[in-house]
């Protein structure tokens, strides 16, 4: 199900349906602190509109816009972030996730301090679901074997 | 004569549910439970949990039915019946 479809209804209305999901799932995480949604419901909105891509396209034609490594990296990049605000803090004279200690280096009050700082955390919480949303659908759709990486596989097993 | 909303989907979530364990097709009893879980997101948000209905809705309805479809269509027929 990762392969290429030949449908140009489906392909046409993915390209065209795709930045709208995107900016509805940038909407949910950006209010995620003011209404209903948050980090992780907009990151899996984000998710599911790359997994669309995928599903329209097929591997090797989206892999220039869902590269595997970039996914690895943006998992990664979410969970400091969260774990950093945490930890800044922490640093800050807090405890961990105090927020009301960012006040001191964003130069504003606590509320403020309190909104930015959950923000913050949502914006890491969407970056990691999203990446990771992704990279389950690829491992489960494929097998854990990538289209195009079987030849590679099978040399370094030939010369091992 | 009004009929309740939420005895109406009620009617739907016990019907998709009890479909989806019973029908024999891999696929159409992931399809169902999609449409199980679309139905439990409005019962959610008739009940006022809107944040629970959302999460009902992206998570399970979205990207869970994928990921049962991309399961389904690894796997093989074996049994004849």
């Amino acid at each position: 199900m990762i392969y290429r479809g030949e449908d140009i209804i489906i392909r046409t209305i993915s390209r065209m349906l795709i930045p709208f999901i995107q900016l509805y799932g940038l909407y949910v995480i950006m209010h995620g602190h003011y209404s209903p949604g948050g980090g992780f419901q907009g990151g899996v909105i984000l998710g599911a509109s790359l997994i669309l891509l995928l599903l329209a396209y097929g591997y090797q034609d989206a892999k220039s816009r869902v590269p595997e490594k970039l996914l690895t990296v943006f998992s990664g990049v979410g969970v400091f972030i969260y774990a950093g605000t945490g930890f800044l803090c922490l640093v800050l004279l807090g405890n961990f996730l105090d927020y009301a200690m960012l006040a001191k280096i964003l130069h504003t009050d606590a509320a403020h301090a309190r909104s930015l700082g959950i923000l913050s955390v949502e914006i890491g919480v969407g970056m990691a679901v999203m990446a990771v949303m992704v990279s389950i659908f690829l491992d489960i759709s494929t097998g854990g074997v990538l289209p195009g990486e079987e030849e590679e596989k099978q040399k370094t097993a030939e010369e091992a | 004569m009004t009929v309740p909303i939420d005895l109406v989907l009620q009617i739907f979530i016990i019907v998709c549910a009890v479909a989806s364990i019973v029908v024999k097709d891999l696929l159409s009893a992931a399809m169902i439970l999609g449409a199980y879980s679309f139905f439990m997101c409005i019962m959610w948000a008739q009940m006022g949990a809107v944040d629970v209905a959302f999460t009902e809705a992206s998570v399970s309805a979205g990207i869970g039915t994928i990921l049962f479809v991309a399961a389904v269509m690894k796997t093989t027929r074996r049994s004849k019946d």
